[in-house]
């Protein structure tokens, strides 16, 4: 569907070490394997079956977290095709969900991604405990994020669109020690 | 007068500072804390006690310090009371003063405390002030209130910044005396991650009080040297992180240790971007104590006059800071190590007239060095008696000969240095909720067995001896960073050092029969003495916890760091018990005063909390919106136009609703979309209503009950697909909702194929409402929106401006109205777009305000205004709601109780008052009018507006037996009378309920 309509993300400043990612596709699938697995044939990328770790293949990954609870992305793609997962999957007991609108993803990277971060998060950043390719659910100061490692030295973080301001705004004055305004 | 040796010490001779303390400016040296600098410069008067307001000097170096509290100043804002003046670090300009003093410090009027203390005893508040019982209030609670407190609070707010950092460890480290370092070092060795903390501004905690001249070598090498060489190598190791300045102050179950970092207090013209402190919360798999050990004062009366010191203080201040103490000194010790101080000053030049060695024969390699450098020994010493007002003069010795305390000639001196051995520091050891125990050698309480993955080494332990702290503090170090056992040796050490017979004493010093009159101080900076111990016991405390309560001991802000054990042997003493029986006070956090910024870090202003905004957030404000705080969310609450006021503007806003169209954005409302095959069986048991019936494009008002039946929240449900329903919930109410689902779901009925997901965030929901408002949305939609297709409580799929929407036909007003749900991102947009094609219609603006109204002129309930956590469907008239067939639902057995049946339970109602008064909401009602307080009540106003469409005032109350009431006259008592209302049903406009189907 084609619209005129002017599509409006909230707003997050630029910066040497923060930047807002492009417009997404985002699913929450929930399910069994058979499910997943049904999925994964479509949506090209498979689902992880440890916890708390991302697959991706290009512009997509799945993001486990939780045991049946599965983050569906395409970076590049904002309006990926709900329905051909719908058809793919069939009649397997399952949930999927379009959420691309809830949560905005912000780019958190540089030499202190991991101190900016633990100025509110509080799980062990370090590469040895949350390696490239780690994923969780967990809070930063009083919002939650999932947060994603894509590399050494950049996070992925996703925030429901309300919580944007306070988020960022938040990182922002961390960061006033590392990056002097 | 200088008392600055001329070389030597950790300090920068080439680089003065000038700083004030009350006003008058002197010189010190890069390196120098406030107290080196001060008594470089001759002073030792710089506070006056808490209770008596004794003059008082400086007793320690360290944070122990329990009387040197002074405030430092940079302005207003920047103001901190209630400093160790040994832990102030000194920078170019600083400004200090004392406190509790009037007019200054020499010239006290509060000393009159001192002369008239036999009226303050131990507990004299809880004696005295009873008579006459006025006077409480009116004269004694504020006198007491103004003398209480130490120091004075800033006036302005707080401008400085303060951070917060979260960290991880394999072994956090606190204390870098040689114990810590040798700890560190061997962790870092096997690749651990290690944090090693200390509270001072440089590493080495304790050897740094050793003389640069000392013999003592570690491994050949000068102190100072290993120090250097032991910190590069740590620094050099990436996975090791070094905080100076940096206090450990509270132990935390599973290894949660908070530090606080003072990061810039200590600079002249600290960088605008740097935070002043920071607060490190760290998770360490195992924790090390090296907390080292504090010197305990002797009791003796007179022991608190300025120029009375800890003997190790005045070794620091010598060798660390290049300062001597005094001129003249006499130094009185249980055992060798205050002989090393002697030695030293003796060496620097200080005259030290006698050591006073309460032992009665001590002997060995340090008192040969003594006697050898011509320094007189006393044996079997005693302190009687001290003299000087603001500085001490002379000290009044006595000699105990055959169990009889004799007097000696009293001898002239302006230092005496006291040393009864040490007190290991256990304070965060017993936070951790390790078990302390009893050491007759050590005499104190030693770490016993520990709770948490946490070992002591050094001297926080009793261990004292050079060599013996370096082995235990590698060994143990190797031993925690590793997670297997592994068969490396740790690092051994060679050092050369003499021995030390520590020899503690415990308690007050031997007094004569006709002992002095003079106080002799247990708690310094609580002004606790012995005679307020003695006091205690004898009327009839026995427990160490009723003790301190009653005297105040331990528990002034040095948390009895230097007074706790003196003071427990005296009581012990008193009653004749071992020390280990009267037991132990509670070590609490935090080790020393930490700043409530620290706490609060950057959870101030606007980022105190998340503030959630709408889509249409930038919107209502151009438009002029007032917000309210709903939740976490701004919600627009009325658009005043003009000068209108909230009154004026929310009844245009209710007639545009009422006679043409209105547009509210409802997008903070929470959402659940709940997939999967059992998703409506899911439903049926979670809320009151029946589910399976609900055809697909059609939708519900549904109740959520907690278990007790209570309502919990309310919301309308649309069934989207057989399998897939859009839930709404209340605004506050949706993450406890999504909560409490998500328990039911993976606790109660795992079996169910079900999922809930949150698309709150997802919609962006734009509420049009009014007779106008198909007329508005239909030019928009692809939808069919007439009345046969879209009734009252349907729901279609389809596409509004081209954009994919969820269109509820809903209402929350009483009139037609509908709910478009667009993807968030498009929320501004598509709200414009309707704001546009409305203008002919007359569309308007309208905020929470107006909606409350509106949906109360129809006796639409509101949760948690007209419920309160007490009220079941039947009470709020919902009773049509439940599921009459249903087996089961969350609260459905406790609406079977009696007393949930009653017909006197507050039901709703409504009230009209035939005078035209607006109620109060919350008011209290009454069955009859002129009562006086206590009053019969029989119910209270839950919500109260003008009616604009009605012309008069509304509300709805929650009334005993309510619905039996119709027509009745009740009252509701307000300060200038009563109020005269009617109970009517709760209903008041288009009570057939027409308007909504047009």
């Amino acid at each position: 569907m084609v619209s005129s309509m002017a599509r409006l993300a909230p707003l997050v400043t630029t910066s040497e070490w923060m930047r807002a990612l492009p417009f997404a596709t985002r699913l929450i699938l929930q399910g069994d394997a058979a499910a997943r697995t049904a999925a994964a044939a479509v949506w090209g990328v498979s689902f992880s079956q440890i916890a708390c770790r991302a697959l991706s293949q290009g512009s997509r990954a799945t993001l486990w977290l939780g045991p049946e609870e599965y983050l569906l992305l395409d970076m590049s793609d904002e309006s990926a095709s709900v329905a051909t997962l719908e058809h793919a999957i069939g009649n397997i007991p399952h949930a999927l969900v379009d959420i691309s609108h809830r949560q905005i993803a912000i780019e958190i990277s540089g030499p202190f991604a991991e101190r900016i971060l633990n100025g509110g998060c509080p799980l062990d950043l370090d590469l040895s405990a949350f390696p490239i390719g780690m994923c969780t659910r967990t809070v930063l100061a009083k919002a939650e994020i999932v947060l994603w490692r894509n590399r050494a030295d950049a996070f992925h973080v996703e925030v429901w669109r309300s919580f944007t301001g306070y988020v960022a705004g938040l990182l922002r004055e961390i960061a006033r020690e590392y990056y002097p305004v | 007068m200088s008392f600055r040796v001329s070389k030597g010490g950790h300090i920068d001779r080439s680089r003065s500072l000038k700083f004030t303390f009350d006003g008058k400016t002197y010189a010190g040296f890069v390196g120098d804390t406030l107290a080196s600098a001060l008594l470089a410069n001759g002073v030792h008067l710089v506070a006056r006690s808490f209770k008596y307001h004794r003059p008082r000097g400086i007793l320690a170096a360290g944070s122990e310090e329990p009387n040197a509290l002074i405030t430092v100043y940079r302005d207003a804002a920047r103001y901190t009371p209630n400093l160790r003046a040994t832990q102030v670090e000194l920078y170019h300009g600083l400004q200090a003063k004392s406190q509790n003093r009037w007019p200054s410090l020499r010239t006290d009027f509060g000393r009159i405390n001192d002369q008239l203390s036999a009226f303050f005893p131990a507990g004299f508040y809880y004696k005295t002030f009873m008579w006459p019982r006025k006077a409480w209030k009116a004269v004694y609670e504020p006198i007491i209130r103004r003398a209480a407190g130490l120091g004075v609070a800033p006036t302005q707010a707080d401008p400085d910044r303060y951070a917060q950092r979260y960290a991880h460890c394999d072994v956090l480290v606190v204390g870098s005396g040689p114990a810590g370092i040798a700890a560190a070092m061997s962790a870092a060795s096997t690749g651990a991650r290690v944090i090693l903390c200390d509270e001072n501004s440089q590493f080495g905690g304790g050897l740094l009080s050793e003389a640069d001249h000392s013999a003592t070598r570690i491994d050949g090498l000068m102190i100072r040297h290993w120090i250097a060489q032991a910190i590069q190598k740590l620094k050099e190791n990436s996975r090791v992180t070094l905080l100076t300045r940096t206090t450990a102050f509270g132990y935390f179950p599973h290894n949660f240790v908070a530090l606080s970092e003072r990061v810039t207090d200590h600079l002249e013209n600290p960088d605008l971007h740097l935070v002043r402190e920071r607060l490190w919360q760290i998770r360490a798999t195992s924790v090390i104590l090296a907390t080292g050990a504090i010197e305990r004062p002797l009791v003796f009366p007179g022991n608190d006059r300025p120029g009375v010191m800890l003997a190790g203080a005045a070794s620091t201040y010598l060798n660390r800071y290049g300062v001597k103490t005094g001129s003249r000194a006499v130094v009185v010790t249980s055992g060798d190590a205050a002989y090393t101080t002697a030695l030293d000053l003796h060496a620097a030049g200080v005259v030290i007239d006698a050591i006073a060695d309460l032992r009665t024969a001590p002997v060995g390699a340090w008192v040969e060095a003594a006697q050898s450098a011509g320094i007189k020994i006393i044996a079997g010493a005693t302190v009687l008696d001290t003299q000087g007002n603001v500085r001490v003069r002379r000290i009044d010795l006595g000699q105990v000969v055959s169990g009889t305390v004799v007097k000696l000639q009293p001898i002239n001196c302006d230092l005496v240095l006291m040393s009864g051995g040490y007190t290991p520091s256990v304070h965060l050891f017993s936070q951790s909720r390790g078990k302390v125990e009893w050491s007759d050698t050590v005499k104190s309480f030693v770490p016993g067995r520990s709770a948490e993955c946490e070992r002591s080494v050094g001297a926080c332990r009793g261990i004292y001896d050079l060599s013996e702290v370096l082995t235990d503090g590698a060994a143990t170090g190797l031993a925690l960073a590793s997670k297997t056992p592994i068969s490396v040796q740790s690092a051994s050490f060679t050092v050369k050092a003499m021995p030390i017979d520590t020899n503690p004493y415990v308690g007050a010093l031997p007094q004569p029969d006709s002992q002095s009159s003079s106080k002799a101080f247990v708690d310094w900076q609580h002004d606790v003495t012995t005679r307020d111990l003695a006091l205690a016991t004898r009327e009839g405390f026995r427990s160490i916890e009723h003790v301190k309560r009653y005297t105040t001991t331990g528990m002034a802000t040095d948390q009895g760091k230097t007074s706790n054990l003196n003071a427990l042997a005296i009581v012990a003493q008193t009653l004749g018990v071992p020390i280990p029986q009267v037991g132990l006070t509670t070590f609490r956090m935090p080790y020393t005063p930490t700043t409530f910024g620290a706490f609060a870090g950057i959870s101030r202003g606007d980022l105190f909390d998340p503030v959630r905004t709408t889509a249409t957030h930038e919107w209502a404000q151009a438009r002029g919106a007032v917000f309210e705080n709903v939740a976490l969310w701004k919600r627009a609450r009325y658009f005043p136009r003009a000068n209108e006021d909230m009154h004026a503007a929310v009844a245009r806003e209710c007639l545009a609703v009422r006679h043409s169209c209105g547009i509210f954005d409802a997008t903070t409302l929470g959402k659940i979309e709940i997939v999967g095959p059992d998703a409506a069986e899911f439903l049926n048991r979670m809320y009151v209503n029946s589910w399976s019936n609900l055809n697909v494009g059609r939708s519900r008002y549904g109740i959520l009950l907690r278990e007790d039946g209570f309502i919990n929240d309310d919301g309308v449900i649309a069934r989207l697909a057989a399998d897939r329903f859009h839930v709404t919930t209340t605004t506050g109410g949706a993450a406890r909702v999504l909560g409490t689902m998500e328990d039911y779901r993976q606790t109660e009925w795992p079996d169910l194929k079900v999922w809930l997901t949150s698309t709150t965030e997802h919609w962006a929901v734009i509420a049009v409402q009014g007779p106008r408002s198909r007329d508005v949305l239909q030019p928009l939609t692809d939808i069919d929106m007439s009345a046969s297709a879209m009734p009252h409580m349907s729901v279609a799929l389809g596409a509004i401006c081209g954009v994919p929407t969820r269109l509820f036909r809903v209402s929350f007003t009483g009139e037609m109205g509908f709910e478009v749900n667009v993807p968030a991102d498009y929320g501004r947009a598509i709200w414009e777009a309707i704001f546009a094609a409305g203008q002919f219609h007359g569309i308007t603006e309208y905020g929470t305000e107006a909606m409350h109204v509106l949906r109360a002129e129809k006796g639409y309930i509101i949760i948690g205004q007209d419920t309160d956590g007490t009220v079941t469907p039947d009470d709020a008239g919902l009773t049509w709601a439940i599921g009459k067939n249903k087996l089961d639902f969350v609260g459905k057995r406790s609406l079977e109780r009696a007393s949930m049946k009653t017909a006197t339970r507050k039901q709703l109602v409504g009230l009209r008052t035939p005078n035209g008064e607006v109620l109060e909401e919350g008011a209290q009602v009454t069955l009859r009018t002129g009562q006086k307080p206590p009053m019969a009540l029989v119910g209270h106003v839950t919500s109260s507006y003008f009616s604009a469409v009605l012309g008069y005032p509304i509300a709805l109350a929650l009334i005993g037996g309510g619905r039996a009431r119709l027509g009745q006259t009740l009252y509701v008592p307000m300060p200038n009378g009563d109020i005269k209302v009617e109970v009517t049903a709760p209903v008041f406009y288009d009570t057939p309920g027409a308007r909504i189907n047009g």
